[in-house]
């Protein structure tokens, strides 16, 4: 009983010590020695990933079950979104080379990170803008083909005015969110990644503006950094999953 | 100079409704949740009464078919999102922070946040009785919503005061999740945690993991009314199926969103007075984990009727099975606790004791249903709203009221009048079975639910009837309640700082707390440490070093601000802006609402937590 | 244990050269994904692939530039239940709805 009451004093007093000790920046005083922010950033970006993942779910429960066309294989143009999807990418580097500079103290550098990840971020959404808006205008015209060259949702419009055992097709109805499933769910899921990257984008140029206020940010300060970082990569990781389960996948033939 | 660009003020009010207003202090964020909160239950009461009355004899004509539909409607939705669930969360934010020996939660400023968007959206709904509320059931059911069959502006109300519900509960529960595990006293390792404490921090994951899934189904509702997408639209090939998974893969854990805080009351009043420390503490701890994560893989047992096919049902009727073996884990516990104890029958323990048995008779009947052969006769019938109410109102409600008067002499300072609450208890424990015991009967007979009237000849009368009477009691016995809490909020007897001879922390600093809650902070040693402490082991003596001392001086607190309410008010003009957004401008509203809220959030970022000119004149 | 670990963060973070080495690998894996995509005779086989190939780069990203691998486990364990949480529930609607049956 002596001992036990002993090394609970001991105890104790560790805990005092642990306590008392000064710990530098932001994190002072906390149980885990982690940042509060910090922790709410996770568990922020945890939570996100159930928005996304039920945005997912829904696109993939509806995956092939519009009535009409157009479809992912009508409208969608890989190399076009593998090129925004490297722009997304790169920004992500730069993003972790603007913070990596911050806590070198090199604010020339970090704010040279910082604006290329936002005109990045600003591209990615510019190739979005105008992806949806050649969606919503999708245009088919097709002389004279061979039918088993046309899609299903090209066969669906055709009308025959060419040589025996040719087909013409003709469409002036574009993607929009009314016109089908794939429209609805598609333009739902990428639309709010697009918000997200935007809200981003908002936010890194906040962060470049205060930059140039003394002391807000700093090498020691660099958490609201660190937090928009996060936020950035993670956007990134989400496009990642929706390039491959939405695009890829989406004009594969097996779906 | 503060990096703080606009110069406002902070706020310096020391009384008066700009204090309440400006507070970002915990216990009186709790208060203004609990009353609220309570005001709300209230709300949700009288329409229960109007439905109740009109049901109390065959082919009555008091409220119309399409009123009742709004009544059960709102009444679900009040009682799940605007009285239990805030209730719940007036006891996080007074008591969490007290039993793990905190000054404050980790985001004082995202806390009035969370309580002023939670009083947005209670508004936004309740008011939404103007002009026609929402009929379509509070799981608003596909294709009930649609623009089609419902044109008015009851579901748009509906929806987004139920996303603005989320932002407060998102909001409150990341900073719970964050204050649990980052703001614990020294030594107060996660498995010294009092029960309360943990069944909140499950709790607090379970919303921030849930609350995206519903957020998500009702913004696809939203375009499926405001833009004429196809979610939900049957004509396009839309499945109004998939609302029901994702309405119910929210909405079964948001039943133990509901239920894990009153188990954590339980299991803080139970040991108390018994007198003993709760039996197999880590059991409990566990069982609650399992319930929140089996919690995730049951939610198609809301689905048995709608043809998943014999698999699903199976799969879904085992899983659901399952989830009562740590319920009733956590039942002998507490049973164990009460085993040996010498007992002390205070209206706290009596409301807890309730919970005990009524939860029981819940969790029984709702093993029933869980068999999907079984819910196929079940299904629809007034079988479901008495096994509903034995959780939620002999669940939930009781364990909140035994906290209410648990924890009364902590947040009032005052003594209730003990007599006065036994009498209120026994009346709500006679009222209550009386009220609902009768619904398994006229359930089992075939009685619908959600019917405005029935024939006489159904044979349902006289159950319904004796339903009907029960209500009147349970109005008696919570008038007294109200009368019992409110006289002796204002007049009641001086409480002293552990009049129940607790065994957590909240019990070792005066009643009610001061504003810094802890003079020193508390080292703790072991579970139970402030009973441990009392039972005179010396050890307690070391002084503690993370405490300021001298009867506060010194202690930072952190400052009131404006930008929390002025973000909440820029939300609730913005959701305004969107039921009428054809109002003068086209999203004219919205947009001036969403501009104020911006500004909010970024005048409140900009704003340190506490200005250093402030500190240094300390 | 708390500055112990803060220590290591600062030690161990990647540097500028390794942030850069990493953004490679992540290109040269989306360049391979678009690659398969026009491989006509992988059929069914394209699915498995591009998965892992896109949750490698996912694991990467999260891994290294959001430095999970340097930080707390407990970053990792509120990031990890929401994202397996979400690839569960999204698991199991695909089932319900019989999409891939």
């Amino acid at each position: 009983m002596i001992l036990k009451k002993t090394l609970l004093i001991k105890e104790g007093s560790q805990l005092a010590q642990e306590h008392a000790a000064p710990i530098h920046g932001e994190d002072e005083g906390t149980t885990t020695g982690l940042n509060h922010r910090k922790m709410l950033m996770w568990a922020f970006l945890g939570s996100d990933c159930m928005f996304f993942g039920s945005l997912i779910a829904t696109y993939l429960v509806y995956q092939g079950k519009s009535l009409e066309g157009p479809l992912p294989i009508d409208v969608f143009d890989i190399p076009v979104t593998s090129i925004s999807t490297f722009v997304l990418l790169m920004s992500s580097m730069s993003m972790v080379l603007a913070y990596s500079a911050l806590t070198k103290n090199n604010m020339k550098g970090f704010r040279i990170w910082m604006i290329s990840t936002a005109i990045m971020g600003s591209t990615f959404i510019g190739f979005q803008v105008y992806e949806f808006s050649s969606f919503a205008t999708h245009h088919v015209e097709i002389d004279c083909v061979n039918p088993g060259e046309l899609t299903k949702y090209e066969q669906h419009i055709f009308d025959d005015g060419c040589s025996s055992g040719e087909a013409h097709a003709e469409s002036h109805e574009g993607l929009k969110p009314q016109t089908n499933l794939f429209g609805t769910t598609f333009y739902t899921l990428t639309g709010f990644h697009g918000a997200h990257v935007t809200l981003g984008v908002v936010w890194l140029l906040s962060l470049l503006l205060l930059s140039f206020k003394k002391g807000v940010i700093t090498p020691e300060k660099n958490l609201d950094v660190d937090l928009a970082a996060l936020y950035w990569h993670f956007v990134d990781v989400v496009w990642i999953v929706i390039f491959t389960v939405v695009y890829l996948f989406g004009v594969f033939p097996g779906f | 100079m503060s990096t703080f660009p606009i110069s406002i003020p902070r706020p310096v009010h020391p009384t008066g409704i700009w204090n309440w207003v400006t507070t970002i202090d915990h216990k009186r964020i709790g208060i203004l949740y609990g009353v609220t909160a309570f005001l709300m239950f209230l709300s949700g009461g009288v329409e229960a009464i109007l439905m109740r009355v009109q049901l109390a004899g065959p082919e009555l004509d008091i409220v119309s078919a399409a009123v009742y539909n709004q009544l059960f409607t709102m009444h679900g939705t009040t009682m799940i999102f605007l009285a239990v669930m805030p209730l719940s969360a007036a006891f996080f934010n007074f008591v969490i922070p007290l039993q793990i020996g905190a000054r404050d939660v980790a985001f004082p400023r995202l806390n009035a946040f969370s309580y002023w968007t939670f009083l947005a959206g209670a508004l936004m709904l309740k008011l939404s009785w103007i002009g026609g509320a929402t009929d379509a059931g509070w799981f608003g059911y596909a294709p009930l919503t649609s623009v089609a069959q419902n044109p008015g502006t009851g579901i748009d109300f509906w929806i987004i005061s139920l996303q603005i519900l989320g932002v407060a509960s998102l909001a409150a529960a990341f900073n719970f999740i964050v204050t649990i595990i980052n703001m614990r006293a020294p030594g107060m390792t996660m498995m010294r945690l009092p029960l309360f404490t943990w069944m909140s921090f499950i709790t607090a994951i379970l919303l921030v993991l849930a609350f995206p899934v519903i957020t998500v189904a009702l913004i696809e509702l939203t375009f499926d009314r405001y833009f004429m997408f196809n979610f939900f639209n049957v004509a396009n090939g839309g499945s109004v199926v998939l609302w029901q998974h994702l309405f119910w893969v929210f909405g079964h854990p948001e039943v133990y969103i509901l239920i894990l805080p009153a188990m954590g009351i339980v299991s803080e009043v139970i040991p108390v007075f018994s007198k003993k420390p709760l039996f197999g503490y880590k059991t409990v701890v566990l069982a609650g984990a399992i319930i929140a994560f089996m919690g995730w893989m049951v939610w198609s047992h809301h689905m048995f009727t709608v043809g998943l096919g014999a698999v699903a049902n199976a799969v879904f009727t085992v899983t659901t099975m399952l989830i009562a073996v740590p319920t009733g884990i956590k039942v002998f516990n507490w049973l164990g606790t009460i085993w040996g104890g010498s007992i002390r029958f205070t209206t706290p323990m009596l409301y807890s004791l309730g919970f005990i048995a009524m939860f029981l008779i819940g969790g029984i009947s709702g093993v029933m249903h869980a068999v999907s052969a079984s819910d196929a006769q079940q299904q629809d019938t007034y079988f479901i709203p008495a096994h509903l109410h034995y959780v939620l109102f002999g669940g939930a409600i009781m364990a909140i009221l035994s906290g209410i008067f648990y924890w009364f002499p902590k947040y009032s300072g005052k003594m209730f009048n003990e007599r006065q609450g036994k009498i209120s208890f026994w009346l709500l424990m006679i009222g209550q079975n009386v009220t609902f015991f009768p619904m398994h009967f006229v359930g089992l007979d075939g009685m619908p639910r959600r019917i405005y009237t029935y024939a006489g000849n159904m044979g349902w009368d006289f159950w319904n009837g004796v339903a009907t009477g029960g209500v009147l009691i349970l109005l008696i016995g919570f008038l007294l309640v109200m009368d019992n809490i409110g006289r002796h909020w204002k007049n009641g007897e001086p409480a002293p700082p552990d009049p129940w001879d607790g065994r957590t922390l909240e019990w070792s600093i005066p009643s009610p707390p001061p504003e810094y809650n802890f003079e020193e902070i508390p080292i703790v040693r072991g579970l139970d440490d402030w009973w441990a402490t009392k039972q005179g082991d010396s050890y307690k003596e070391i002084p503690a070093s993370g405490g300021s001392g001298e009867n506060g001086h010194n202690i930072h607190l952190p400052q009131p601000s404006y930008w929390p309410f002025v973000s909440a008010a820029g939300l609730f003009i913005a959701a305004y802006g969107v039921v009428f957004n054809d109002l003068l401008i086209p999203w004219g509203l919205a947009a001036i609402g969403l501009t104020i809220g911006f500004v909010g959030v970024y005048a409140w970022s900009l704003e340190p937590v506490n200005d250093p000119e402030e500190d240094s004149t300390h | 244990m708390s500055q112990e670990l803060s220590a290591e963060e600062h030690t161990g973070h990647p540097t500028a050269g390794q942030y850069f080495r990493i953004a490679v690998i992540l290109c040269v894996i989306t360049a391979v994904e678009v690659g398969v995509f026009y491989v006509e005779f992988l059929g069914h086989w394209m699915i498995p692939i591009l998965f892992v190939l896109s949750a490698s780069k996912f694991t990467l990203v999260a891994m290294y530039y959001m430095h999970l691998k340097f930080d707390h486990k407990l970053f990792t364990y509120l990031f990890v239940a929401g994202f397996i949480l979400a690839a569960l529930i999204i698991s199991f609607l695909l089932l319900l709805f019989g999409v891939y049956s």
